[in-house]
């Protein structure tokens, strides 16, 4: 008996515990679907236009109780996650949060997102309330699957202008200005660069930048469009090396490897004057204005584009990051869903209210005619800066993990992750990464 | 034990009525062995978690077994696996039996070492992530500059954080079993060894270790198959990184299948995880020796 009760007793132990390692994998479905079973519902993501979107909700809900819209709200990491379980297993949201790219092409190629094309040409007043250039993102092989919904979000270089004046130095223009400021913050006991490099995607924005003012965007077009050995364009490999002088050089602050930007570490570090400058999105802005509020409001808080780089063929005004957010409807969603979603996105967004919220908190929605509500806000200065940037910009590229597939995505997170250690040399990563293309 | 009658003997020789393992055993076929199987099956099929599934022959066992990755991973958790029971068996032993004696302050102190076994994993590894921040963390905060090091983000010394954080969660589980065993040893062995003239040192030796025979094979067997499913602890404190250097095998399955979104391969990864863990627990099994069913108590 005790060797039978032991033996199964072991043996159902370690099943459990795989088991249990398989089954937080697996997760339920979306959380309570209380009130009316047949009403739309939306996942939003927490965060800077957490409360716009509620906002936005609750006055739809109020004036429309028949077309009700049941909103819930998850965390950047875990809502990826989350959305692309819940829409295979068929339990996802009518408003599906996205970013365009990659994921939305795998969307587009399951058919789990409604065709929007016909809807934008009866309702013309949607199309044209839209810049054209972010319009574009939500456009898979000429049909419109993606809506716009918030904010552009440049990725953009900030710095602190007080720890500027204490050296002496201005904000760096060119590559080599850049690395002359390393050594001069480090005399100074401060770190040059603050990076959330836990979190894997801030690392990506040196790439994209330094391969988009080397190269130009034809790079990473090409490494976007699947071509054979995209990833060797000198370009690339000429970006790695940069990054790793810079790392070498102590550019970034000192454990950047383990601060994670999700918790909002990075930016503390720029606006308590720990480090110098950060280069990160444009949606950092609002969260700053929030935790750090007379930093912002004093003017301490400056913001340039990134640096050109000598002998480089991209345009300095071209940007990279997100263009926008978007809404997509599920395809799967019933026909009453499907229609009290489309008249929300008809009168229910992006109405003055919501506007002018996302304007209060910081962000420059993506409509049209808002110059003069721009002007008469209090943060008028930054955004006007990232209006201009998006509007003026030859070419706004998506960040390239939103862009690629999953799959491609998530090598070249850890790859890069491996750069910017040391672990790897950048031959290795382009080696690496140039047998992931089609996957 | 003697009952006069004879239907009754009967029951007991044949023991219990096999119907009450039933309901346990439906939920462990509808969630372990069902799921096991779908597993396996997956695993020969290519699926990003949308469309089709896609019956694909062995390419994503030949993707997984080829990637350097996985037999990294593999690494990272033979060390954590190794480690963990190195640091974990004998504090938890010691501590088990030092909370199993009867004094007042003892037990007071047992208590406060159980008080990790209170928290969720998740919030564990936020405090320590919180603490061990080289910016903000526990060592700037008091002014020590050598707790400031770049705990998680330094590739050598993560994997060593990790065991600790492990550890310290897991620890006070150990003791609780560890302790249980203990006061299950008769007193009267301890008395005789006393009269025999043996020391403490030497009644731990002699008689508190061997004693102790299954339990800390039950512990250990919990330690090292538990050590396979590491995942919420190791996600949440460093997400696997800096670099592939905490990317156990249980997290490489997650993120290739929820992030890289190739369920393929993550099916492979899942398989490979189920054989391991048995191979273990059974090896572990055996090291129990050829005369379990023999008594602890001889003698006693």
């Amino acid at each position: 008996m005790v060797k039978l009760t032991l033996r199964s007793a072991a043996i159902a132990v370690t099943v459990a515990a795989v088991s249990l390692s398989l089954a937080a994998c697996g997760s339920s479905g979306p959380a309570g679907s209380a009130g009316n079973a047949d009403s739309a519902t939306m996942w939003g993501l927490t965060g800077g236009n957490q409360p716009v979107l509620q906002k936005s909700i609750d006055a739809w809900n109020k004036a429309h109780p028949d077309e009700s819209v049941k909103l819930d709200f998850f965390a950047n990491d875990a809502y990826k996650t989350k959305v692309r379980t819940a829409v295979g297993a068929g339990q996802g949201p009518t408003f599906i949060y996205g970013w365009g790219g990659g994921v939305l092409k795998s969307y587009v190629d399951a058919s789990q997102v409604a065709d929007l094309s016909q809807f934008i040409k009866d309702n013309p007043d949607v199309q044209s309330r839209y810049l054209p250039s972010v319009l574009k993102n939500g456009v898979i092989d000429g049909k419109t699957y993606a809506l716009p919904n918030n904010n552009v979000q440049p990725v953009v270089l900030y710095f602190n202008k007080d720890v500027f004046d204490k050296i002496g130095a201005q904000a760096p223009k060119t590559w080599d200005e850049l690395m002359a400021l390393v050594p001069k913050f480090k005399a100074a006991g401060i770190a040059p660069f603050s990076l959330g490099g836990q979190s894997k995607w801030p690392d990506l924005m040196w790439l994209e930048y330094l391969v988009e003012r080397i190269g130009g965007p034809d790079v990473f077009a090409n490494i976007a469009a699947n071509k054979p050995g995209a990833w060797s364009d000198p370009a690339v490999k000429e970006a790695l090396t940069k990054i790793q002088e810079l790392v070498d050089a102590g550019g970034f602050v000192n454990g950047f490897s383990s601060i994670a930007a999700d918790s909002n570490a990075d930016q503390a570090l720029l606006y308590t004057g720990k480090a110098a400058m950060i280069l990160q999105g444009g949606w950092i802005y609002q969260s700053m204005k929030k935790d750090a509020a007379d930093f912002v409001k004093n003017g301490k808080l400056g913001y340039t584009a990134f640096p050109t780089v000598s002998g480089g063929k991209g345009d300095p005004a071209n940007v990279v990051g997100n263009p926008s957010n978007f809404w997509s409807i599920s395809s799967k969603a019933t026909d009453s869903q499907k229609k009290a979603a489309l008249d929300y996105v008809k009168s229910g967004m992006f109405t003055d209210a919501d506007t002018q919220a996302l304007i209060d908190s910081g962000a420059v929605p993506v409509t049209t005619g808002i110059e003069s509500k721009l002007a008469a806000s209090p943060d008028k200065d930054f955004l006007s800066y990232v209006y201009g940037m998006a509007k003026n910009a030859p070419n706004f590229t998506l960040s390239w993990d939103q862009a690629l597939s999953p799959a491609q995505g998530d090598a070249m997170l850890a790859n890069l992750d491996q750069i910017f250690l040391k672990k790897i040399t950048p031959d290795q990563f382009v080696s690496t990464m140039n047998a992931t293309i089609g996957k | 034990m003697s009952t006069s009658t004879g239907s009754s003997r009967r029951v007991l020789e044949k023991g219990p009525s096999g119907w009450l393992a039933a309901p346990a055993l439906v939920f462990f076929l509808l969630f372990a062995i069902i799921p096991l199987f779908g597993v396996l099956f997956l695993s020969f099929t290519r699926w990003d978690g949308l469309g089709e599934i896609k019956l694909d022959g062995l390419s994503s066992w030949t993707t997984v077994l080829t990637d350097p990755v996985t037999g990294n991973a593999l690494w990272v958790t033979a060390k954590i696996m190794f480690f963990s029971f190195i640091v974990q068996a004998p504090i938890s032993l010691l501590l088990g039996v030092f909370t199993s004696a009867s004094q007042k302050y003892r037990a007071a102190l047992a208590v406060l070492y159980f008080v990790p076994l209170l928290l969720s994993s998740a919030a564990v590894a936020i405090a320590y992530k919180a603490l061990l921040d080289p910016n903000f963390g526990l060592g700037p905060g008091l002014g020590m500059p050598f707790l400031a090091q770049d705990w998680l983000g330094n590739s050598d010394l993560v994997l060593f954080v990790v065991v600790f954080v492990i550890a310290w969660q897991f620890v006070p589980f150990h003791t609780l079993i560890y302790q249980g065993g203990v006061r299950q040893i008769p007193a009267s062995l301890y008395e005789a060894a006393q009269i025999d003239g043996a020391g403490r040192v030497q009644q731990f030796f002699s008689i508190t270790l061997p004693q102790l025979k299954y339990t800390i094979i039950t512990s250990s067997t919990l330690m090292v198959v538990g050590s396979l499913a590491y995942f919420d602890l190791v996600f949440v404190l460093t997400g696997g990184g800096p670099g592939y250097s905490t990317r156990l095998l249980p997290l490489q399955m997650y993120l290739t299948g929820f992030k890289a979104n190739d369920m393929g391969a993550a099916s492979a990864l899942g398989v490979i995880l189920v054989v391991i863990g048995l191979a273990l627990a059974l090896i572990l099994q055996r090291l129990g020796g050829k005369n379990r069913n023999a008594s602890q108590l001889e003698g006693a």
